[in-house]
């Protein structure tokens, strides 16, 4: 278990936090800028003590004021991955890699080779860090981290410096990290479509407190937390597995207990579970099953509820074979329709609506990588 | 093409300038860590301490020398008595007058480095197991290295025109302590000496131009090597 209960006064904020993780899968702190989840991972490596509170990862006690314990940073034992890569400009990506290896106590888990080849940058490894793009630093940076052997993986929003393509790149990565290595992660993100991708468990911070905690699909639907996701963020996660692939239309079909969803190709095997998000602001409500519209994904359900949202907005959920679909609606379109919990509707989705970093898949199949040293 | 008077000169200041920047070397980057990254009390002391040279007329600071290391002086006296060293009238006393003023100016430069080494990074090789000393070892101190050798130039060419405090402390001795500028100065002081004077002079401007040109490569150098930019 990963537990984190501290107090710590910072000058802008006061931190209240507490919450626990399992020490395995990928955990995500979801919250918005300032909310003080980069000061929790820093309480967790060590650079910044707490005013109380105790911090351990499994038997390991980081910090504990009662006890008198406070663990040197470079006792922690932690891979700390930051925003900005923080390579060594001075050394080759190899001597980078190995900086954390060389000083690593006990028995090596991950070798050069197996983390050079998981994060492909075996071509890099004579190169300095000044000579790397944005994405290939931040997966040194990973391997780097990985290397240490560290008993827990913090990342810091570690796609924040990188272009839309390079964030999606990284992000399989990521997953395959994820899948790959007995680690558990810590993951600091303010993007809820990677939180979704990525995550199994979520903790969500808000002004200097843990709001919620638990499992992914639990914390995520929880209604609290859609103010702190953005009106037009907020949506509805349904794990489906991949069906079916149409290569002359460049379009998959993903099944799921309430039907099929039409999403634009993703480049997965079939029968691969996934988990995918349906922003609420990209769900429309038909009363009837419109034949003549271009959209695409047309679900047969049942109304549930409807709540008032701030300005001219309703949140509905629908009910689809079991799943819940959310469709952010005027409450106008609402009234003209008649809308009432019980009612048969079509929710409608446009396949456009879905792009890469809205379907992640949830966990492969661990495959036994050989290392190749 | 140089005199043998003229040769004598010449090397006596490399000697001295060379010494004397190397042995302010380790001390410099102490101080300079020291007044950077520590709250130690007294800390406003050493910094004016350090400076002092800086802004003291260099004679006084030469006078300040006699004091304290004069063969009559408390650590003069000891050094005499104990190692039997004499700094006054030695080229030893023109290296410890060329290296107290040129201090300052080294633990600017190294300061300066210090200052801009990024301690993110120093954090990062705290996180990935190194501690303190072997991060400051590891991390900082290859991160300072232009710094640390623009430091080293800049002492080795104050230390070459180093005049005031050699001349008060470490008197003007053919072969000891007479340096260029001390030679130039005797030159001067010669009747019909103005051509000798001149010929130093033109050493002089020549040597400096050279340091300049060497320093600049040098720190060049340091950063495509540490940066590799």
């Amino acid at each position: 278990m990963i537990e984190v209960r501290f107090g710590k006064q910072l000058p802008n904020l006061l931190l209240d936090i507490d919450f626990s993780a399992p020490s395995q899968g990928l955990t995500a702190l979801f919250g918005r800028s300032g909310s003080g989840k980069t000061s929790i991972v820093q309480a967790i490596a060590g650079g910044l003590k707490p005013d109380s509170g105790r911090i351990a990862i499994g038997d390991r006690v980081f910090f504990d004021k009662a006890g008198g314990i406070d663990l040197d940073i470079h006792r922690r034992n932690i891979g700390y991955v930051f925003q900005d890569s923080r390579l060594f400009p001075h050394l080759t990506v190899r001597n980078n890699l190995l900086f954390g290896y060389k000083r690593a106590p006990g028995e090596h888990r991950f070798d050069l080779g197996t983390v050079v080849n998981l994060l492909d940058i075996s071509s890099l490894l004579d190169r300095r860090p000044h000579h790397l793009s944005g994405g290939e630093r931040q997966r040194v940076a990973i391997g780097r981290a990985l290397l240490a052997q560290p008993t827990l993986l913090l990342m810091d929003e570690p796609l924040s410096s990188l272009d839309p393509p390079r964030k999606s790149e990284l992000l399989s990565y990521i997953e395959g990290v994820r899948d790959e290595l007995q680690v558990p992660i810590l993951y600091i993100s303010h993007a809820f479509n990677e939180v979704v991708r990525l995550a199994d468990q979520l903790v969500i911070v808000d002004a200097g407190r843990v709001v919620l905690c638990g499992p992914l699909m639990d914390v995520a639907s929880d209604t609290t937390v859609a103010p702190l996701i953005g009106r037009f963020d907020a949506g509805s996660i349904i794990e489906c597995t991949v069906a079916t692939h149409d290569n002359d239309v460049e379009l998959s079909t993903l099944g799921f207990s309430g039907g099929q969803l039409r999403v634009p190709r993703v480049d997965l095997a079939i029968g691969t579970r996934v988990r995918v998000r349906i922003r609420s602001r990209d769900v429309a409500i038909s009363l009837s099953r419109p034949m003549d519209v271009s959209i695409t994904n047309r679900l047969p359900g049942t109304l549930l509820s409807l709540t008032p949202r701030d300005g001219p907005y309703v949140d509905a959920h629908i009910d689809v074979g079991g799943a819940t679909v959310r469709a952010l609606i005027t409450r106008e379109s609402s009234g003209r329709l008649g809308l009432e919990p019980g009612l048969k509707v079509w929710a409608l989705i446009k396949t456009v609506a879905f792009d890469s970093r809205s379907v992640g898949f949830i966990r492969r199949a661990r495959s036994t990588t050989s290392p190749l040293e | 093409m140089l005199t043998p008077l003229e040769i004598e000169a010449l090397s006596l200041s490399l000697r001295v300038a060379a010494v004397a920047s190397l042995a302010c070397l380790l001390p410099a980057v102490g101080v300079a860590w020291l007044l950077a990254r520590t709250r130690m009390p007294g800390k406003t002391v050493l910094n004016v301490l350090v400076h002092a040279p800086l802004v003291l007329p260099p004679v006084v600071i030469g006078y300040l020398l006699l004091l304290l290391f004069g063969v009559k002086g408390p650590i003069g006296h000891w050094l005499y008595e104990i190692f039997g060293w004499r700094l006054v009238f030695t080229s030893g006393g023109a290296i410890l007058a060329a290296a107290v003023m040129a201090f300052p100016l080294m633990v600017r430069a190294i300061r300066l480095s210090l200052d801009a080494v990024d301690q993110g990074l120093v954090f990062a090789a705290r996180s990935l197991g190194a501690s303190r000393a072997d991060a400051f070892l590891t991390v900082t101190i290859p991160l300072m290295l232009p710094g640390i050798l623009a430091g080293l130039m800049m002492a080795f060419a104050a230390s070459l025109g180093e005049f005031g405090a050699t001349i008060t402390f470490a008197s003007n001795v053919e072969g000891q302590t007479r340096t260029l500028p001390l030679a130039i100065y005797t030159a001067t002081q010669v009747p019909g000496g103005e051509a000798a004077a001149l010929r130093l002079v033109l050493i002089a401007v020549g040597l400096a131009l050279l340091a300049l040109v060497l320093s600049e490569v040098a720190e060049r150098w340091a950063r495509r090597t540490v940066y590799g930019t």
